[in-house]
């Protein structure tokens, strides 16, 4: 039994910043309960997962990335490309069970052609998937400029249906979030694949050096980036119910803000996937509190600037506590 | 072939890079149960052996022989699947694993289709156990000392493949208790009948372990000694380049003139951080002053201390009886004080600018970035440099990068000698370039001191110094351990101070 409470402990310590970024979830919610009436309550609380569902799947794929040391900035290009094309095709008639896997390969082996030439040229990732971003968006105009509007019976029983739990309404595009999440969490902790990410974060070099296999690993973090983006995409056409090619604009900046507010370092080898979850739902209560005092949606940013900066900072400080402890510890250990 | 014991035979073998031969002619044999020191000086080819032997270079010709049979590594992993794993200085580790998963990551035991921690958990727990290792398994690897560290990555090339270990600087960055505990490990290691490679600039630390010695010089086998029968002078003689027997013992150079001398920089006590101890040391006006001892000794260290490009941690360092502030190294510049760092390539040539740009850097940073130097100026500079000390070159806009390594050793000098220093310091320059190159730059160097510049200069070759030096200080295990000079200056005195032995009269330290 003592092994289990060693893990426990572990537990604690190397979430240090996931175990913050979950208190400032409930600070926040707490605050907005406090001030305003009607705000506490459960359909508040999945609200936020409804809202969010999209936002949760893209941002875990591109914890993915960010976890090898990487970014990938296309994917507000791909879920806006997702819902245009996913639109036009089923006007000009398609099936829904034809059009959602199509869209999703389109997606994966998008990011599988970033990550190769990423990995194949030593491109800088930021480049490859910024011309991956401008592809996309010009596909999207491509092919139409209007917004299409989806009227698939499919799409319409996802956008609507929902179970009811206690007055609050959970629909169904939050459980594939749900499994994603779960997905993430199972591959990062028990499989060789994800482990690997992180070995490859850490330090590349070394890595190689210990023959993981690095260049697979990197490739296959973008292809499930590109996956997740288009299956965010999907998700975000059952939620708007139309495809139009200025959606989301800017939104990759918002999953990786909400990555690095759950505790995900962009130099790679730090983060949890239940971290950004809750980054992104801190992204989301702060939208509904500006919503509740009738601010300028803008605002919204603002505040998560602040916590964005406050959380790196944190981070920083975090980092270089442990760093003069251990610094400490070997000057220890050299005078004994 | 031979004998029954014999796990790695490397014959004939030869490596070169464009321009140099990195290796020509080198042999090495290895015999399980046998702890094997390779020694040799900066760009004896050590290193480039080792790359060889693990598959990160190829060989240009020779053979590798691994239990009698022919080997061919492409790759580390490659080597790793034949039995030949390796251990550097700088860990190549992740530091965000856990020690646990560091040991066994890319080999993960499996439940299921999925990792089974407890097992990576409790296996690595038993595997660190024989290393006499209590630590927590589960906690990330930054979290403990490099020596640990580096117990792990050995525990863990150990559990991958059981013939051969390479250790290559193993004990740079480790205290003397830890130390000891490697040699502990590696006892262990050879008595279980494992090849070891140990790779040091150490002395006493080759004798505490190792079974045989080779020694390389300048891409070239020197020999195999059996280290008991090895003196330490004579091993120090075959590193730097002389048989104990051959060494003149008087020298030719001019006792100094008597008489008060001004001191130009002083330095008391004298801490860098983790690297030199309690250093004492004037330089005069207008000497060359030599700063002797193996890489590694802490003869960098010191001018890198006085340049403010490492942090002063105690003492204090003054110039001209003021304070240096230490603060990087503009305000050295501006004091007046030079620097030519040992790694031409990263160091000090910025590849892709011209040779009048590279050459005017220095004052350009002295002056300030507002105040630019005209393109005129520039030109007359470079000119003037490029005269002076003989740079090769079709025009002063040729990229440095296309100059051979003697040229581009002479613009680093000549972007120093630009800002008109006081104190000039050199560590390695004559590193990797031709022998006549060699002795210009010895010429200017003691041409510059001759016209009252004051000169530091490092390097591993012993002729060299003893042609340029004044004055020359000793240093071992990074501390002062020794000064010479005029007269005293000779090799069999210099090379008794840095083998530790007890000639000379101001030599405190015990062997």
């Amino acid at each position: 039994m003592s092994e289990s409470v060693k893990t426990r402990k572990k537990f604690r310590i190397r979430n240090m910043s996931l175990l913050v970024t979950v208190l400032l979830f409930i600070g926040l919610f707490t605050a907005g309960s406090a001030a305003y009436d009607r705000f506490f309550s459960l359909s508040t609380f999945c609200n936020l997962l409804n809202d969010g569902s999209y936002m949760i799947i893209a941002s875990i794929g591109i914890t993915f990335v960010l976890l090898t040391g990487g970014i990938d900035i296309s994917i507000s290009s791909t879920i806006a490309f997702t819902c245009v094309f996913s639109a036009f095709l089923l006007r000009t008639g398609f099936a829904a069970g034809v059009v959602i896997p199509l869209v999703l390969l389109i997606g994966l082996l998008f990011g599988a052609l970033m990550g190769f030439m990423i990995d194949a040229y030593k491109l800088q990732p930021f480049i490859v998937t910024l011309a991956g971003q401008f592809f996309m968006r010009g596909l999207c105009a491509v092919i139409s400029t209007e917004s299409i509007p989806i009227t698939d019976d499919f799409y319409k029983k996802m956008a609507l249906n929902k179970i009811i739990f206690a007055g609050a309404k959970i629909y169904y595009y939050v459980f594939i979030a749900a499994v994603v999440l779960i997905g993430a969490m199972f591959v990062l902790k028990y499989t060789r694949f994800g482990r690997t990410v992180y070995a490859v974060g850490g330090n590349e070099l070394s890595a190689s050096l210990m023959g993981l296999p690095v260049r697979k690993t990197k490739i296959m973090v973008y292809s499930i980036s590109g996956f997740c983006a288009a299956l965010a995409g999907v998700v975000f056409s059952f939620y708007t119910l139309a495809g139009y090619s200025l959606q989301n604009v800017g939104m990759e900046m918002d999953a990786i803000s909400s990555a690095v507010i759950g505790g995900t370092l962009l130099t790679g080898g730090v983060g949890t996937v239940i971290g950004t979850t809750v980054g992104v739902m801190i992204q989301g209560v702060i939208q509904t509190i500006v919503t509740y005092q009738n601010l300028n949606t803008w605002w919204t940013k603002v505040f998560s600037a602040a916590l964005l900066c406050l959380f790196i900072v944190i981070q920083r400080i975090l980092a270089g506590r442990s760093e003069k402890i251990k610094d400490v510890r070997g000057k220890l250990e050299k005078t004994a | 072939m031979s004998s029954e014991n014999m796990l790695i035979q490397m014959e004939h073998i030869s490596k070169s890079f464009p321009g140099v031969a990195a290796l020509d002619d080198v042999s090495l044999e290895l015999k399980s149960g046998e702890i094997h020191a390779l020694l040799g000086e900066n760009g004896a080819g050590k290193s480039t052996l080792i790359k060889v032997l693990t598959g990160v270079e190829e060989r240009d010709g020779g053979s590798v022989l691994l239990e009698g049979v022919p080997v061919f590594p492409k790759s580390p992993q490659d080597a790793q699947k034949l039995g030949i794993s390796t251990v550097y200085q700088e860990v190549n580790l992740c530091p965000n694993l856990s020690v646990a998963e560091n040991i066994y990551i890319g080999r993960e035991p499996k439940k299921r289709g999925s990792i089974d921690w407890k097992k990576i958990n409790q296996d690595s727990r038993t595997l660190l156990d024989r290393f006499n290792l209590n630590i927590d398994v589960t906690k990330n690897l930054d979290f403990y000392s490099v020596a640990v560290q580096q117990m792990v990555a050995i525990a863990r090339a150990v559990d991958i493949s059981a013939k051969v270990l390479i250790l290559d600087e193993p004990t740079s960055s480790l205290s003397s208790v830890e130390v000891e505990k490697l040699f502990e490990v590696m006892h262990m290691l050879k008595a279980q009948g494992m090849g070891i490679l140990f790779v040091t600039h150490f002395l006493d630390q080759v004798y505490a372990v190792s079974d045989t010695i080779t020694v390389l010089r300048n891409g070239r086998y020197v020999g195999t000694y059996a280290a008991a029968e090895l003196p330490k002078m004579q091993l120090v003689g075959k590193m730097l380049g002389k048989e104990y027997a051959e060494l003149d013992l008087s020298s030719e150079k001019e006792e100094l003139i008597g008489g008060e001398r001004e001191c130009l920089l002083e330095m008391k006590q004298a801490c860098g951080p983790g690297t030199i101890s309690n250093i004492d040391l004037k330089i005069y006006k207008g000497e060359v002053l030599g700063i002797s001892g193996l890489l590694g000794s802490g003869r960098s260290e010191i001018v890198r201390l006085i340049f403010g490009i490492d942090h002063l941690e105690q003492g204090e360092i003054s110039l001209n009886s003021q304070k240096l502030a230490g603060k990087g190294p503009l305000p050295a510049i501006r004091c007046g004080v030079a620097f030519c760092p040992e790694n031409r390539k990263t160091e000090g040539i910025i590849g892709d600018l011209s040779i009048r740009e590279n050459i005017i850097l220095a004052l350009q940073a002295k002056k300030g970035m507002l105040r630019a130097i005209s393109r005129a100026d520039a030109e007359r500079i470079a000119d003037k440099y490029i005269k002076m000390l003989e740079i090769k070159t079709p025009s002063q806009e040729q990229r440095a990068k296309n100059l051979s390594g003697g040229n581009q050793q002479k613009v680093i000098l000549a972007r120093w000698l630009a800002t008109d220093p006081q104190l000039l310091m050199l560590d390695e320059p004559t590193r990797g370039i031709d022998v006549g190159t060699k002795a210009e730059i010895q010429k200017i160097i003691v041409g510059l001191a001759e016209q009252g510049m004051t000169v530091v200069f490092i390097s591993s070759e012993i002729d060299e110094m003893l042609r340029c030096c004044s004055r020359m200080i000793v240093l071992r295990d990074r501390k002062k351990v020794g000064e010479l000079s005029g007269k005293e200056i000779a090799e069999s005195a210099v090379m008794s101070l840095i083998a530790g032995g007890v000639k000379n009269g101001e030599n405190k330290e015990a062997v």
